[in-house]
């Protein structure tokens, strides 16, 4: 067996089984000629692999921040109460409970996962009926829910880009008309930006890919949507697949690569069979495969990679880590993934929604796309918007319009908006004087995420939820991130007891700041950004909390909960 | 080869192309400290403590490679701020009881915290309860101590080239797991080959512990003459004739006292200068004046503590804590980690000295309740400087004092500064 198989044959086991077992890793390890430790150090990285054994049913409910304010808790322990079963335990045969990082349906929170099929808008109510169903021995694929996001907004006069009428096989038809250095040209010409988060030029990817010679090149699709708050590329994949098997051939075609990965992650699990359905459409009609569109020598292939629930993985260089079938800690950077990258070959890594745009840009011309958006960031963007607002779902607008629009009774209609949290917990926190803000790259950039909460948040809350998330991702390589965000966790937990004073705002701010100056990867060097940022814009919010400074220079330190323990331990041991 | 010039810190440097920039800097007589770095190993860069600007951009100086013409930072105060906190987050997130350790005095990590001048950690203790593994043939694995630095990952192998460490799980999770099968065929010379690559004291060899005879240990004499200036202590202004000094021992041992005793003859010169207000030394238990400087032995493990705490910072100007548990909770912070009900189990109900069926856990009005953990001073009220020190060496106590209470500058010699 080759490494690189290696997640898909953990895979296997824990579907068959619902666990990785000790003899499994004995096979696994003799297969690979490698020790034990080695396989269990990459099934203990991604948390949908388990070495225990877990219930028929495995549930995993999404704790992201907009889950917590749409009824998380009730909805926690109606799953508690109706399986008799707690949460981050090994459960019973039936059932096994699990909390998990942002699933990619923010806009239909709390949304839960059952043996990886989607459950969304859950109430108490709901959640009875379902596990009724289950105890009644109902297959949870025939009763999962629709899952497709609303598109709730595209630009008026021609203006779309990506949502537009489709047509299978359009783009590659326009592609066959020019060679693959004018398609880097257009795509150079065109400004187009890659939409995972980086926003690096995508014409300066492919055409450094397409000068390293070598013989093998890989074109990788980045799905691993991590991002919490970000689900617009899981309504590309629902939506609009073929435009990005296009995406990819253009790539393919431009670069000189003839295979393409998608590294789909776990959590989008119920999309894959449609995915396969319409990769054998592509082959069957010779959009995939040998001398396509009969263009001489012309191959290229697609295949696809299921993650394992990683957050870090999404980040281009852990992504190829984990292709390669081991831990997904980014690597210390010597050259670029142009150069060497998935098995030390010339790979280009982009995003779902780039791959998309490049497919547009083909099809409908880059003057097209050139005239829409702002100069230095022509086009437009999908932006996935969720939290306190009428309408949340995907929305895609030119570059340049602001935040206040995308607030506004035109689009998502949001309630006493207060605070915004543009690109996710990595990005950053915007407050009401800041709305007239534009997302284009002259101003602020958006990765996808977009989630708004209104006067009734606590902004601390939104703060701890954004920090045990990266405490759990972090991969846990460098000492910043791994130590760094578990210590400003506790920082918040403090604060958020009501022991606050002046220096732990402070402290905050700068711990924060040493995280992000001396962290390996971008994880590191963006988790703590929404913390330091909130300190500054939203001081009155801090002001409040804040104990007055006294002269007894005593420290804020809560006697009561400090004896607690011992008062409850002589309670009931001395009766 | 071809030598290149490149700049560190404004100063110009020579190389050959390409050397690791930590060889590269030592060559030209700049010391980048790291833990991670390792002579033959690709470069970690897991540490991060050796983390440097390379043309304006952070980056761990382990993983460049000098070019002609490179601009590096290195001793900027904002990078040696960074650096002494990396080294802090290292002592917080793992369980480091320097005085109990086998490899104190020979750690790595020890020695780095020394260097920066760590005399207490900004960050709050996480105290995470973790294991020592001694299931291993050969050696122990202690994971209180791992630094999670990756050497051992990278360098240990069986002679068929088989892995004998790797990381397992993930964030603040992850730890560096042991393949048992594999560990059993390293040899003796493997095993400690592993022991002497780890910067800390997590890996130890069965039997082989204390190598070396106690008090001939590597780091004990720092570079010859070097002192440790106490820039960071501002005086204390004050127009009583006499400066007056208070003392106690909260959730320690006494040993700082002692070691405040040890400095021999010195006392009586020092009586000439200042006197002792309420101390266990002078036996008076209440102040009866307002004091200049009150030192403060241990932490605080139950509600008396707190008490005398406040007190203390009520009647004195200066608060010095003195020793690591005064700093940080030190040995009794050890059940920090253990759930308190087991502790008072095990000390009142189980232990091999209690009556059988013994029920009754000490508790009354009169009696200090026990805190559900040890604190350090710093979380109950402001402490105004810290004496590292397990105990303190004599002179690092008294030339703080003298240093914070009259004109003279003091400065503290390189090997009285140390943690156990
Ligand atoms: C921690 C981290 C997580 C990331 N997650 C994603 C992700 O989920 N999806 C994605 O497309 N890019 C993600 N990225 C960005 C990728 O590293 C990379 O820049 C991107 O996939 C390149 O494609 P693009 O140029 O088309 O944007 C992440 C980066 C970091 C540092
Ligand atoms: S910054 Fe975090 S995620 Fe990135 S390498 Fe370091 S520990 Fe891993």
């Amino acid at each position: 067996m080759d490494r690189t198989q290696l997640l898909n044959k953990l895979w296997e086991y824990q579907q068959q089984f619902g666990y990785i077992s000790n003899q499994a890793i004995l096979e696994i390890s003799k297969l690979l000629n490698v020790s034990n430790i080695e396989i269990e150090s990459v099934i203990s990285f991604y948390h949908f692999f388990h070495k225990t054994p877990t219930g028929k049913h495995l549930i995993y409910l999404n704790n992201s921040i907009i889950s917590e304010f749409k009824g998380f808790d009730e909805v926690k322990t109606t799953f508690e109460k109706e399986t008799g079963c707690t949460f981050n335990e090994p459960g019973n045969n039936e059932f096994t409970l699990l909390e998990t990082s942002c699933i990619g349906l923010n806009d239909q929170e709390p949304a839960a996962l059952i043996n990886f099929q989607p459950f969304t808008d859950l109430t108490p109510k709901k959640v009875k009926l379902i596990i009724q169903k289950i105890k009644n021995g109902e297959n949870v694929k025939d009763f999962c829910s629709k899952t497709i996001s609303k598109i709730r907004f595209t630009p008026k006069n021609d203006k779309t880009v990506i949502f537009r009428n489709y047509r299978m096989g359009e783009s590659l038809q326009q592609m066959q008309k020019f060679s693959p250095q004018q398609i880097i040209a257009k795509i150079s010409k065109s400004k187009v930006q890659g939409c995972g988060g980086a926003f690096f030029p995508t014409g300066y990817k492919w055409q450094s890919c397409r000068n390293n010679e070598d013989d093998a090149k890989y074109i990788i699709c980045n799905a691993d949507e991590g991002e919490p708050g970000t689900f617009k590329d899981r309504a590309l994949l629902q939506h609009l697949p073929g435009l990005l098997f296009e995406g990819m051939t253009i790539a393919g075609y431009a670069t000189g690569a003839k295979e393409g990965i998608i590294y789909l992650r776990a959590e989008y699990f119920f999309i894959l069979p449609e995915l396969e359905a319409l990769l054998q459409e592509f082959r069957n009609k010779n959009y995939l495969g040998k001398n396509i569109l009969g263009i001489n020598n012309f191959e290229f292939n697609i295949r696809i990679q299921m993650g394992a629930g990683s957050y870090v993985c999404g980040a281009a260089s852990a992504l190829i880590e984990s292709l390669e079938g081991r831990r997904g800690e980014p690597p210390v950077r010597t050259h670029s993934a142009t150069k060497h990258g998935y098995l030390q070959k010339p790979t280009v890594v982009n995003n779902v929604e780039t791959l998309c745009y490049a497919a547009r840009i083909i099809e409908l011309g880059e003057d097209f796309f050139l005239n829409i958006g702002t100069p230095e960031s022509p086009g437009t963007k999908l932006i996935s918007i969720s939290g306190d607002v009428a309408k949340p779902g995907i929305y895609e607008i030119e570059y340049g319009t602001s935040i206040r629009d995308l607030l506004g009774i035109e689009m998502s209609q949001a309630t006493s908006p207060y605070f915004v949290q543009v690109s996710g917990p990595s990005g950053e926190c915007i407050n009401n004087t800041e709305f007239d803000r534009k997302i284009c790259r002259e101003d602020i950039l958006c990765g996808g995420a977009f989630m708004v909460f209104n006067r009734n948040r606590d902004i601390l809350q939104v703060l701890r939820n954004f920090m045990e998330f990266f405490k759990e991702e972090s991969c846990g390589v460098c000492t910043p991130c791994r130590a760094g965000n578990y210590i400003l966790t506790e920082k918040i937990k403090k604060i958020q007891r009501g022991l606050c004073a002046q220096e732990d705002v402070d402290e905050m701010k700068q711990w924060g700041k040493i995280i992000k100056l001396t962290s390996r990867c971008g994880l590191g060097k963006s988790s703590a950004n929404t913390v330091t940022m909130a300190v500054d814009k939203f001081k009155d919010y801090f002001n409040v909390k804040i104990a007055p400074s006294n002269f007894n220079k005593t420290v804020e330190f809560d006697m009561e909960d400090a004896i607690h323990e011992f008062d409850s331990i002589i309670k009931e041991t001395q009766l | 080869m071809e030598n290149i010039s490149f700049k560190i810190d404004g100063r110009v440097c020579s190389a050959e192309k390409g050397q690791n920039l930590i060889e590269a800097a030592k060559q030209n007589g700049i010391f980048i400290p790291t833990l991670c770095h390792f002579k033959h190993l690709n470069p970690l860069g897991t540490c991060r403590v050796c983390t440097v600007k390379n043309n304006g951009r952070t980056i761990a100086g382990c993983t460049v490679n000098v070019e002609e013409g490179i601009d590096i930072e290195v001793n900027t105060p904002e990078l040696l701020d960074a650096r002494k906190a990396i080294l802090e987050m290292m002592f917080v997130e793992g369980n480091h009881f320097c005085p109990s350790c086998e490899k104190s005095g020979d750690c790595q990590m020890q020695n780095l915290g020394y260097e920066t001048g760590i005399r207490f950690t900004r960050f709050p203790h996480l105290f995470v309860d973790r294991i020592v593994d001694a299931r291993p043939e050969r050696i122990v694995v202690n994971q209180n101590r791992c630094i999670k630095c990756k050497r051992c990952i990278e360098e240990v192998r069986t002679n068929d080239g088989h892995r004998v460490f790797n990381f397992t799980h993930r964030g603040n999770n992850t730890v560096v797991g042991i393949d048992y099968e594999q560990e059993a065929k390293l040899s003796e010379t493997q095993a400690e080959h592993a022991m002497h690559i780890c910067p800390t004291g997590s890996i130890l060899v069965k039997g082989k512990t204390f190598g070396k005879p106690f008090g001939d240990r590597q780091f004990d004499f720092g570079p010859e003459g070097k002192m440790i200036p106490l820039k960071e202590v501002k005086k204390h202004k004050t127009t009583n004739k006499k400066k007056r000094i208070a003392t106690t021992s909260l959730a320690g041992c006494f040993g700082c006292h002692m070691s405040m005793l040890d400095v021999d003859l010195g006392l009586l010169d020092l009586l000439e200068v200042v006197e002792f207000n309420k101390s266990p030394i002078t036996d008076i238990k209440t102040f009866t004046e307002r004091c200049d400087i009150g030192l403060i032995e241990g932490g605080c493990c139950n509600t008396h503590n707190i008490e005398v705490l406040r007190e203390f910072r009520k009647n004195c100007d200066i608060l010095v804590s003195v020793g690591e548990c005064a700093i940080w909770g030190g040995l009794p912070a050890i059940r920090n980690t253990v759930p308190l009900e087991d502790c008072l189990k095990e000390a009142y109900l189980n232990s091999m000295t209690s009556e059988k069926g013994e029920t009754i856990i000490p508790n009354h009005e009169d009696i200090p309740k026990i805190l559900n953990k040890v604190y350090s001073n710093r979380e109950v009220v402001e402490i105004d400087y810290h004496i590292p020190g397990c105990p303190p060496n004599a002179n690092h106590i008294w030339n703080v004092v003298k240093h914070i209470l009259f004109e003279e500058e003091y400065s503290i010699a390189y090997p009285e500064f140390k943690y156990d």
